[in-house]
């Protein structure tokens, strides 16, 4: 039997959590590892908190879409 | 300048993204067997999955680094591409001309032509959007070749055909239906790749209204400063900007411009497909929160000389593309930079995909169909849709070196939607409005509007003519030039329309049942509830228009 397509949506949240652990597991490497090329406001760890809110979002669409199907 | 060095994360970050085009493309492969779903992905997206998509087909790299270069040139005035020069219009093609793109189930704008007229003007129509796509897809490839080697250092030829091979394949696999997933991943792409950039630059500075109060009085205001041409930095009066670009262009684009229509086109129902260009004005209007903002705070760095903020000096120029690039080189650390990258590419990569997957369909059902192989088979079509992808890739590819050997011919495509999509929209409206508008009238209005605007631009730039007489105004740039001849090109295909039309052979009416309003049934969506019409969407969308340039006339 043939698969339904999956929802654009689940595609959309599967790249954002994989995108958002990349940055925020790279954040927190820098955190403890200070990067040499600093970054204007790099005091407030952007891409810890952003890492963060773009895994929360991608989470979001992922498991929303994650048993939907493109009718 | 030193380039922007990348680290481990953000190559990852890169992969990724590559990674999931690619697998996109050949996962959707086995949804599309034939050539509706390959054209117009099975006509079978929600009004979301268009909606965004057919915002996405528009909002390019290039135009995002554009866009915020002038708005470091221009100030405030640049969001009138995004308010008056796209909203209304948007609305008007949701409300007034979907149902007849919609219901006479077209697969193209040519398609619709010649359903409504005649084979000639259809394919004139397609000839022309053909080179025009293609010569477009070409500028991209080049530009986002430049920007990489410019500001990453990476290879130029490398850049381009690693980029120009990934659209081919994951189109030539899926068609349009890949093009629309690449395009949605591509708007999250933007927000959450690029918006940080406008967060962190308001947070240095100190909030949104110190931007504003470290602006020049001339780069704040949108409407205040358009009485007179001289008291803007664009140097055009309020009659260029809503004549030329609120009408003739933004019309002539939202509404005719098939790389956005086809994704309404492939809405699942009608109120999807209206509904889909309503969806994307909400969208539409969010981002000069992007843009405009990204483009004030570099400004406002640059006055700072405690900043250490400057853009980059080419030749003794001013590069204002390099606002983008030079905010992520600042505010980003490693891995933020990767994301950031990744946003830029997307937005190359999607506007490629999509400018391929119109240039297909146009020259599968539009020319090669229609005047070369009448009696193919939906199977044949189906392959010379895939075919047409990879030449037109090709064909991108040899413009994009044409356009790096002679970087000139970037000022004749800056111009080129007027040459092709003003008059356009004038035959367009007429046809779809007047019934006694006839084939012979659309036919010779098109050619003279195309024509007349071409001549137009080649006499400005060799100064056959000043250019102050065709913007009717003392000073002028060449934005209030480009914005006065979609005007004129506009009107000339209007006038001879109609003078043709006035004399030659009509259609009967009969014939144009579904094609002209006054002549076909309306649909008013009766059965649904006031707040789920399109109508009342729009008049949403529309108040929101208007309080923001009301807010920051």
């Amino acid at each position: 039997m043939e698969h339904e397509m999956k929802s654009i949506w689940y595609f959309v949240g599967l790249m954002l959590v994989a995108m958002g652990v990349v940055v925020f597991l790279s954040g927190i490497y820098y955190f403890f590892v200070p990067d040499r090329n600093s970054t204007v406001l790099g005091n407030l760890h952007p891409d810890i908190w952003w890492g963060a809110i773009i895994i929360l979002a991608g989470a979001l669409f992922f498991f929303t879409n994650k048993n939907r199907t493109r009718k | 300048m030193q380039t922007i060095h990348l680290g481990f994360s953000d190559w990852l970050i890169i992969a990724i993204y590559f990674g999931f085009v690619l697998g996109v493309g050949f996962y959707l492969k086995r949804y599309t067997k034939d050539e509706n779903d390959y054209f117009l992905a099975g006509r079978r997206n929600s009004s979301w999955v268009a909606g965004l998509a057919f915002l996405s087909a528009n909002l390019g790299a290039l135009e995002l680094l554009g866009m915020a270069g002038n708005t470091y040139q221009y100030g405030m005035y640049v969001a009138h591409f995004y308010w008056i020069g796209a909203i209304p219009a948007m609305l008007f093609l949701g409300i007034y001309m979907m149902p007849f793109y919609y219901s006479s189930r077209i697969n193209s704008i040519p398609g619709y032509l010649k359903l409504r007229f005649d084979e000639k003007t259809r394919v004139l129509n397609g000839i022309a959007f053909s080179i025009m796509t293609l010569l477009v897809s070409g500028i991209n490839l080049y530009a986002m070749a430049l920007v990489l080697h410019t500001f990453l250092g990476w290879n130029w030829d490398v850049s381009m055909w690693v980029s120009a091979a990934t659209v081919a394949l994951y189109v030539t696999l899926s068609g349009l239906l890949s093009a629309i997933f690449t395009e949605i991943m591509q708007f999250f792409l933007i927000w959450f790749g690029l918006f940080l950039v406008a967060i962190l630059g308001i947070i240095e500075i100190g909030g949104i209204d110190e931007i504003f109060k470290r602006v020049p009085d001339a780069y704040r205001a949108l409407w205040s400063t358009s009485g007179n041409p001289s008291d803007n930095g664009m140097l055009i009066s309020w009659s260029g900007i809503v004549l030329g670009l609120g009408f003739v262009l933004s019309f002539g684009y939202w509404t005719t411009d098939f790389l956005v229509v086809q994704r309404a086109l492939s809405a699942k129902d009608l109120r999807s497909a209206r509904m889909t260009p309503i969806t994307a004005s909400f969208f539409k209007m969010a981002v000069p929160f992007i843009v405009i903002l990204t483009g004030l705070i570099a400004l406002v760095l640059a006055k700072d000389p405690g900043s250490g903020f400057q853009l980059l000096q080419d030749g003794g120029q001013v590069n204002y593309d390099s606002t983008l690039p030079l905010l992520i080189a600042r505010y980003y650390p490693t891995g933020l930079i990767g994301l950031g990258v990744t946003a830029l590419l997307a937005g190359f990569m999607a506007g490629q995909a999509g400018n391929i997957s119109a240039f297909n369909t146009v020259w599968t059902y539009d020319i090669y169909h229609a005047v070369i192989n009448k009696k193919a088979s939906r199977g044949h079509l189906l392959t010379m849709g895939r075919i047409a992808t990879i030449a037109g890739i090709l064909i991108s590819v040899g413009t994009a070196y044409w356009a790096k050997s002679f970087p000139s011919i970037m000022d004749y495509m800056q111009a080129i939607f007027s040459w092709v999509n003003a008059p356009l929209f004038a035959t367009m409206l007429l046809g779809m409005f007047v019934w006694w508008i006839t084939p012979a009238g659309a036919f010779w209005g098109l050619l003279a509007g195309m024509s007349s605007s071409f001549t137009l631009f080649l006499a400005v730039k060799f100064n056959w003519i000043s250019r102050t007489a065709i913007t009717m105004s003392d000073v002028a740039s060449d934005m209030s030039a480009n914005f006065w001849r979609a005007w004129w090109a506009w009107l000339i295909c209007f006038v001879v329309t109609v003078a043709v039309s006035l004399v030659t052979a009509k259609k009967p009416k009969e014939e144009l049942v579904g094609l002209v309003k006054g002549l076909t049934e309306e649909s008013r969506d009766v059965d649904a509830a006031w707040y789920k019409r399109p109508g009342f969407f729009a008049a949403v969308s529309l108040i929101v228009f208007v309080a923001l340039n009301v807010y920051y006339w």
